[in-house]
């Protein structure tokens, strides 16, 4: 065990994942300067130029370049510096990437990871700061996870390297440093599709991903303390969707939060949504409330603040749900 | 160059371009105290572009910009009132805070903005381009990009539409030998980004952008051709960021000799000696310092002044509702 924070578990992830000789690390400064995080600091140094990969500023080119290795016996993680940049390389992505295995009856596949740092919370405004998970979860054929502490970064990432389809890992900028805690040096892996049970309780389940599960688990204190006891569960894969954990939990408590960065309209939260409705509907005491982001822009440092959904904003959310 | 300008005109240029320098190294300041977040890219070093191309622009011209924007708002006399308040997000800022350091944008001067991704407006002002001669008039476009931008599809589809519809379009090169910590060297297959027009048609020449002269000269030769219908052309010109590639970044990928290098071409220091004979060391001088005096007080200004309310995060999204 190493105790670490999220951006080492990336790194120790990719470590892992590297000593497979079919695996590459391919994007904008992920060699020379160990990428715009430093997540894949050391990695140049330790498997060469040939492993991982300086490119060009050219996404298009970095995610079909991958895609092309991953149809010829490769295994490649992709690292886009932010998920604003991803949209020149999302013509790739949903075009081609996500669609082989349908298109050609499973003959071709895209073994390969796409590493996505998402979210905001730097300060460093549009492009830096969105959250478009939705996107990537409303194309058939991804797969998204998304972790929020580092033992499953580690193994989420594992999983993902694994995984025979094209998985897009997400990395929830604000939180890289965030937390710390053990990790295992040896190999392993977080099942991706399976969400995690956090913490358990009876009055109302708090549901969420990436850097919100921070805001649940504020909350969840404030709503502890104040005598509700409430149920965590972090989604950690968007797709595949844990259906049945989040099911479960809601038979038991009536009650639910459903919690996102990103905007509203559209968002993923929906999804998660028109799932409790579609089969827990009568368990439910309450209108499913959901904490979300606005629709709007992210804005400049100041009112990002404003824009993120707060600890408050979820506390306030499952009051409202006691009430019925 | 020089001897056909008149001195009003070297002062204006001299007055921008110091003008620039003294805004972006405040930048770098107010970066370094941590009293704005995010990324902020600065543009000290490339003075002699901005100022060679933009005053040659017309009240009807238009261009785009990328995050590295300051130095074009400046050379397109944008207030730095506007520009400082912008950078620090307040309502007093071109943009009224929304867009930030990366977005300054200013219709009524033709600025169609900074871009944050990269070679996202060359196809823009290619289009602004279009509509001109749609709309027969005689104005121009200009997209500036750096040398990273070559390598996106965009850079390549902008260059195919302008030659095919023989757009008034100039793509300004400002090719300061990095994208981020990648050196031309290794990225630039071709050599140069001059040399990279050749299929597409486009006239392309490679000039010293430290020499504002050499810039002006090459941007009037390309606002000629593209005003009387004769099509696209691109400059580059081979320039330097004295700075990191956004304020933070340590730059220990530059080797100091080529720093050195570089600083010995400083455009302001060629301004001088190129012009000091005739304009006399005294009046430059003097203007550094008035301009040192504007710096402050739009700094001043822009921390003082107020931020938008907060209620404003959700609204200009769509046509305001009557
Ligand atoms: C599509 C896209 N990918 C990545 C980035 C991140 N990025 C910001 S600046 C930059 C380098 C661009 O270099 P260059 O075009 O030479 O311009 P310079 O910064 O030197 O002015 C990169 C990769 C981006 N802004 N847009
Ligand atoms: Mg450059």
């Amino acid at each position: 065990m190493t105790e670490m924070n999220i951006a080492q578990a990336v790194n120790a992830g990719l470590a892992t994942a590297l000593e497979d000789e079919r695996v590459v690390l391919i994007g904008e400064d992920v060699g020379t300067t160990g990428g715009v995080f430093r997540v894949s600091d050391g990695l140049l140094a330790r498997f060469g130029p040939e492993r991982v990969i300086d490119t060009p500023v050219a996404e298009s080119g970095i995610v079909g370049a991958a895609f092309g290795m991953a149809i010829n016996g490769l295994k490649p993680i992709v690292e886009i510096q932010f998920m604003g940049f991803t949209y020149p390389g999302f013509d790739q992505i949903i075009s081609h990437v996500a669609r082989i295995r349908n298109r050609s009856r499973h003959r071709f596949t895209a073994p390969m990871v796409i590493r996505i740092p998402y979210g905001a919370g730097i300060g460093a405004a549009e492009h830096h700061s969105e959250s478009a998970e939705v996107i990537y979860a409303h194309t058939p054929g991804l797969k998204v996870v998304v972790p929020s502490t580092p033992y499953d970064a580690k193994g989420l990432l594992l999983a993902a390297v694994e995984d025979p389809d094209p998985v897009v890992f997400l990395e929830p900028i604000r939180m890289y440093r965030a937390i710390r805690e053990d990790v295992p040096d040896e190999p392993y892996t977080v099942p991706i599709g399976v969400a995690e049970l956090v913490e358990e309780g009876d009055d109302v389940t708090l549901i969420g991903y990436g850097a919100m599960m921070k805001e649940i688990g504020a909350a969840f204190e404030l709503l502890t303390a104040s005598g509700v006891s409430v149920e965590v569960i972090d989604v950690r894969s968007l797709v595949p969707l844990d259906t049945e954990t989040i099911i479960e939990s809601i038979r038991k408590t009536g009650r639910a939060v459903v919690v996102q960065e990103a905007p509203r309209t559209a968002g993923f939260g929906a999804e998660i949504v028109a799932q409790i409705q579609e089969h827990a509907l009568f368990s439910l005491e309450a209108p499913v409330e959901r904490v979300t982001g606005w629709d709007t822009i992210v804005p400049l440092r100041r009112a990002e603040k404003h824009y993120m959904p707060s600890t408050e904003d979820i506390v306030q959310a499952a009051h409202r749900t006691l009430l019925s | 160059m020089i001897r056909s300008l008149d001195n009003d005109t070297l002062l204006g240029l001299w007055e921008r371009m110091a003008r620039i320098r003294a805004f972006e190294t405040r930048v770098g300041e107010i970066a370094a105290a941590k009293e704005v977040a995010g990324y902020l890219h600065t543009y000290s070093g490339q003075e002699a572009v901005a100022c060679g191309v933009i005053p040659l622009l017309r009240d009807d011209d238009w261009f785009t910009s990328t995050y590295r924007n300051h130095g074009h708002a400046i050379a397109r006399d944008i207030p730095l009132d506007e520009i400082a308040g912008e950078i620090y997000g307040k309502v007093t800022g071109v943009c009224g805070g929304k867009g930030g350091s990366m977005h300054v944008a200013d219709q009524s001067r033709g600025m169609i903005g900074g871009m944050g991704i990269v070679a996202g407006g060359l196809p823009i002002a290619t289009g602004a381009a279009l509509a001109s001669k749609y709309l027969g008039r005689d104005s121009v476009a200009v997209a500036f990009f750096g040398d990273g931008a070559v390598h996106q599809g965009a850079w390549h589809e902008a260059l195919e539409f302008a030659s095919l519809f023989q757009c008034p379009v100039v793509f300004v090169c400002e090719n300061n030998l990095y994208a981020e910590t990648t050196a031309v060297d290794y990225h630039l297959l071709a050599g140069s980004v001059s040399a990279m027009t050749g299929p597409y048609q486009i006239p392309s020449v490679q000039i010293d952008g430290m020499d504002v002269f050499a810039v002006r000269a090459a941007t009037a030769a390309a606002f000629e051709r593209a005003r009387t219908g004769n099509g696209p052309s691109l400059i580059e010109a081979m320039t330097y960021r004295y700075g990191g590639q956004y304020e933070g970044d340590t730059q220990t990928y530059k080797p100091p000799t080529e720093v050195a290098y570089w600083r010995g071409q400083d455009p302001l220091l060629r301004f001088r000696s190129d012009t000091a004979t005739r304009l006399g060391m005294a009046t430059l001088d003097a203007i550094e310092q008035s301009v040192q005096v504007e710096v402050d007080a739009a700094f001043t200004a822009a921390e003082a002044a107020p931020w938008p309310d907060i209620s404003e995060v959700t609204t200009d999204v769509y046509t305001p509702i009557a």
